[in-house]
């Protein structure tokens, strides 16, 4: 506190009442303005209440969500700004303790296998903002993950990009000798902190004993299938080994809920009284990976499209011939007749459940126009229009002379296959938290959906996130994973149902503060 | 020069140590140079020939923010800031006078730390005005007189504040984006007037009014730093166009002689802030949408009572206060004059070295209550259509401003 206690040449103290009244206020008003602070100061407020919950131990498992993955790779500030360490630091206000992530050694992302770069594991994506569109960012990663020696726990983020359900619950899946296979059969996130060579996920967040806990599983079990624009298997019926999987195969439903129902059990066996939040898998038709892309991105002038009906005739004529010899019907033949118009023309695809007519006549491939109803998968953007072979001057053109694959569009089917699988799953998530009292299913596709409205959600300064990508705030350039903000705005609606379904008053963040996508 | 927590706004009242000690009352009182600013009519009832009168203040004005919902505390780090007089007025023969003075009424001196949550609004800023004004004051007779002069203004500005309340919004190191907008010589003209009346020994009655000037700052310069390669085009340095309203001001006072050593008076400023509607920007790049920062202040009144004692033929005491009525709307609360009304309390002294020279000294404690407040218009995308976003919390300011001062008169 600052004083200030004054001397004046020549005021004496006499017996003048008037005098010693202005001494006297001199020295008092002196004395009074030393620097005050608030009435209520910030560093003054009481510690919050965790209500039935107990956060003194919190354990996050799950995906590359729960690892704070965005702009297609993980990196520092993305794990610093990951929903689960922004719930923690919140937590922490309310009797919370330490919350350790196995942090990446830079900002940068990219892994090192033996010193070598990895496409598979690049640098996170920045914008040019000049070209719009997005690239890794230049530099020279630096996290290692086969010549290192594993980090030392216990992190209490368990969350492993690319782990499926049944991955949390492998054994061994951070071996690091199995990061020399070709395909790998080790997870190289989940290398880099394992507690053992023949750890798992699941074992790892369990041995910990934690208080409180989050489990957000299933996200890939359908995404891999989704984001490769359905080139996988639906393991459906009968139930499968994952072992056999591929990784790009939705997992079989069956399998997803026993599983889902073990790892529950490895949680409550360590730590019976702990209080726990199940996350859901959201719709994959309100992320931007898969509502960027218009079906109709094809822009052609009235001569172009003549030229393309004339080229697509053979085809029509072809169909018609199929039709009249009973190998499709009139529905199949008229959705897979080709025509463009001057203006905006949907996509050419294949669609690989269309009939087989190759046997008839060679030419006949699955393809179609696509609808609004299949989604054109983020990457193909770029693909769209561009020559099938660049070095040929008359090459086909994708998308428009050559259907895109099957990889490039989720197709109306495909995209139905997904979300019965998503909604088997969501069932099981449900199921589990209703049969247990110290559980509460956490509903993020809804938080999903809102965000994918034209308004989105709205943040405490007034403005909004919604889910367009590079402009919305909410997705990261990958269009998958959510920026920072994005994460902010999710941790808030599960603080909030922590709040009222266990009684905390766990304060909320303003998610204004934290970053979105960053320019090149 | 002068921080943002004295006056309404950027009023910096300030202009005189001895009236200074009395709750700066002025415009009634005619005992040193200082009438050459409060009341240009004062000039022909001063009793030396020649009077001048110089002064500094320093000013300890430091800002705290806090807001329990985002969970940030901030407080400020911002200069002493040190407004000053010169004052002479000589009188040429019975009834006229001419005097001179320099003094710096407006200014703004806030610098909060770098990046903090208002970032967006203002990271520091730095306002300084000088007035010159030549005057002139006639005695009518021994009852009234009046007085007048030009004011020349020159005014600098320099003020830095981040794009964005993303800390995506940086550079490839992850330095934030920002802008400084500065200016300096940017001059304008004004004038004041003044009356003062005599009715008898006892009393004194004064008026002065100060004009608004517009300090319009032209084709100064907006620089941007810390822009991402890709978005460079799209912020180019560049110069922008900026009016600053310096408000006028009508004040009234009063004052009386209590028995020969003791004066009293009293003191009403009416500064007429309404003119300060808003603060906006034109950028001369395409590219740079234009800043439209609504204001909206009230005209504002302050009211001043002080008391003059003279212990001995050496030594004078004073004693004031004030209250002093915000011209800010609820709404409009910037972090660099976020400003509540106050009370000051004043303390002075005057020593007499001799017959000519004088030292004058004065100590302002202000207290202004804490308060809540936000600014609700921040066009935070450029674009007009979307809804502006907000920024607030609780603020809190401590001032504590120390004076001096010598007179010379002979």
């Amino acid at each position: 506190m600052k004083q200030y206690i004054p001397s004046v040449k020549g005021l004496k103290k006499s017996n003048n009442p008037f005098k010693n009244l202005i001494y006297t206020c001199f020295v008092c008003v002196s004395i009074i303005s030393c620097d005050k602070n608030f009435d209520n100061p910030i560093e003054d407020e009481p510690a919050r209440s965790s209500g039935s919950a107990d956060f003194s131990t919190f354990v996050s498992i799950g995906d590359s969500i729960t690892a704070g993955y965005a702009d297609a790779a993980l990196y520092r500030s993305g794990q610093e700004n990951s929903y689960p360490a922004i719930l923690a630091e919140q937590f922490a206000r309310a009797g919370g303790g330490n919350f350790f992530q196995p942090l990446m050694n830079d900002n940068l992302g990219g892994l090192l296998f033996s010193e070598n770069e990895n496409p598979e594991f690049a640098n996170r994506l920045v914008l040019d903002a000049e070209a719009l569109s997005p690239e890794p960012i230049a530099g020279a990663p630096t996290t290692e993950v086969i010549d290192a020696a594993p980090l030392t726990g216990p992190f209490n983020n368990v969350g492993v990009p690319g782990a499926k359900s049944f991955h949390l619950a492998a054994e061994g899946l951070g071996n690091p000798a199995g990061l020399a296979t070709d395909p790998l059969s080790a997870n190289p996130y989940y290398v880099r902190f394992a507690s053992s060579a023949t750890s798992s996920i699941i074992g790892d967040a369990a041995a910990q004993q934690p208080t409180f806990f989050i489990l957000w599983i299933g996200n890939n079990d359908i995404l891999s299938y989704a984001t490769s624009g359905g080139i996988g298997v639906d393991q459906t019926n009968p139930v499968t080994d994952p072992a056999t999987y591929g990784s790009n195969d939705i997992t079989n439903t069956i399998v997803f809920d026993t599983l889902y129902g073990q790892l529950l059990g490895a949680m409550t066996t360590a730590s019976p009284d702990a209080k726990g939040v199940l996350v859901n898998v959201p719709d994959v038709t309100t992320i931007p990976y898969f509502t960027t892309v218009p079906y109709n991105a094809v822009p052609l002038d009235q001569a172009t499209a003549d030229t393309l009906n004339a080229a697509y005739t053979a085809y029509n004529d072809g169909l018609e011939l199929a039709r009249l010899g009973s190998a499709i019907d009139q529905t199949e033949k008229d959705a897979r007749e080709i025509s463009f118009v001057a203006g905006q023309n949907p996509v050419v695809i294949l669609d690989e459940d269309l009939t087989d007519l190759t046997g008839l006549d060679a030419a006949l491939v699955n393809m179609r126009l696509a609808t609004a109803e299949d989604l054109v998968i983020l990457p193909t953007r770029t693909k769209i229009g561009q020559p099938v072979d660049p070095t040929d001057e008359n090459s086909l053109v994708w998308g428009v002379s050559a259907p895109l694959l099957d990889g490039d569009v989720l197709t109306k089917i495909e995209v139905a296959t997904v979300e019965t699988a998503r909604t088997a799953f969501n069932t099981s998530i449900q199921t589990a938290a209703d049969a247990d009292d110290d559980l509460i299913m956490f509903d993020v596709a809804a938080v999903m959906t809102a965000l994918a409205t034209t308004e989105g959600i709205a943040l405490s300064d007034g403005s909004n996130i919604t889910a367009t990508y590079a402009t919305g705030g909410a997705f990261s350039l990958d269009g998958v994973h959510p920026t920072s903000r994005g994460y902010a705005v999710i941790a808030n609606r599960m603080i909030s149902d922590i709040n009222s379904s266990f009684g905390a008053n766990v304060p909320t963040v303003a998610a204004e503060f934290f970053p979105t996508i960053y320019l090149k | 020069m002068s921080t943002s927590a004295l006056a309404g706004g950027y009023r910096v009242a300030l202009q005189g140590q001895s009236a200074t000690g009395m709750g700066h009352v002025g415009t009634a009182m005619t005992e040193s140079a200082e009438v050459v600013f409060f009341n240009p009519a004062g000039m022909s009832f001063l009793e030396s020939k020649s009077s001048s009168s110089i002064g500094v203040s320093l000013i300890d004005a430091q800002g705290k923010y806090q807001n329990k919902t985002t969970n940030k505390a901030y407080d400020t780090n911002n200069p002493i800031g040190t407004p000053f007089y010169i004052y002479q007025a000589t009188k040429i023969n019975e009834k006229s006078s001419l005097g001179f003075g320099i003094y710096t009424p407006y200014g703004n001196s806030v610098e909060w730390p770098l990046d903090w949550a208002g970032s967006h609004l203002v990271n520091n800023i730095s306002l300084k005005t000088i007035y010159a004004q030549p005057t002139f004051s006639y005695k009518i007779n021994n009852t009234v007189s009046i007085g007048a002069g030009p004011t020349f203004v020159n005014g600098y500005v320099h003020l830095n504040r981040n794009l964005s309340t993303s800390p995506s919004v940086a550079d490839k190191d992850g330095k934030r984006s920002n802008v400084t907008i500065k200016g300096s010589g940017i001059t304008a003209w004004g004038y004041t007037l003044g009356i003062l009346a005599k009715p008898n020994d006892n009393l004194s009655l004064g008026m002065s009014f100060r004009s608004q000037v517009d300090m319009e700052a032209k084709n100064r310069t907006a620089n941007f730093s810390n822009i991402a390669d890709t978005l460079q085009s799209t912020y180019p340095n560049t110069t922008y166009d900026a009016t600053l309203i310096l408000p006028a001001e009508l004040s009234f006072g009063a004052s009386y002689s209590l028995g020969s050593q003791t004066t009293i008076a009293f003191e009403l400023n009416r500064t007429f802030w309404s003119a300060y509607e808003s603060l906006d920007f034109t950028f001369e790049s395409p590219e740079i949408a234009d800043s439209t920062n609504p204001r909206k202040y009230s005209d504002s009144n302050i009211y001043r009572i002080g008391v003059q004692h003279n212990l001995s033929p050496k030594i004078t005491v004073r004693v004031g206060s004030y209250y002093d009525q915000t011209p800010i709307s609820d709404g409009y609360f910037t972090p660099e004059t976020a400003r509540n009304s106050s009370v000051g309390l004043t303390l002075g002294g005057g020593l007499k070295l001799n017959k000519r020279l004088s030292i004058e000294t004065s100590f302002v404690y202000l207290h202004i209550t804490e308060f809540n407040g936000s600014y609700d218009f921040i066009d935070h995308d450029g674009n007009p259509s979307t809804p502006p976003t907000s920024f607030g919390g609780d603020y809190l300011t401590n001032v504590t401003i120390f004076g001096l001062g010598l007179n010379y008169n002979y």
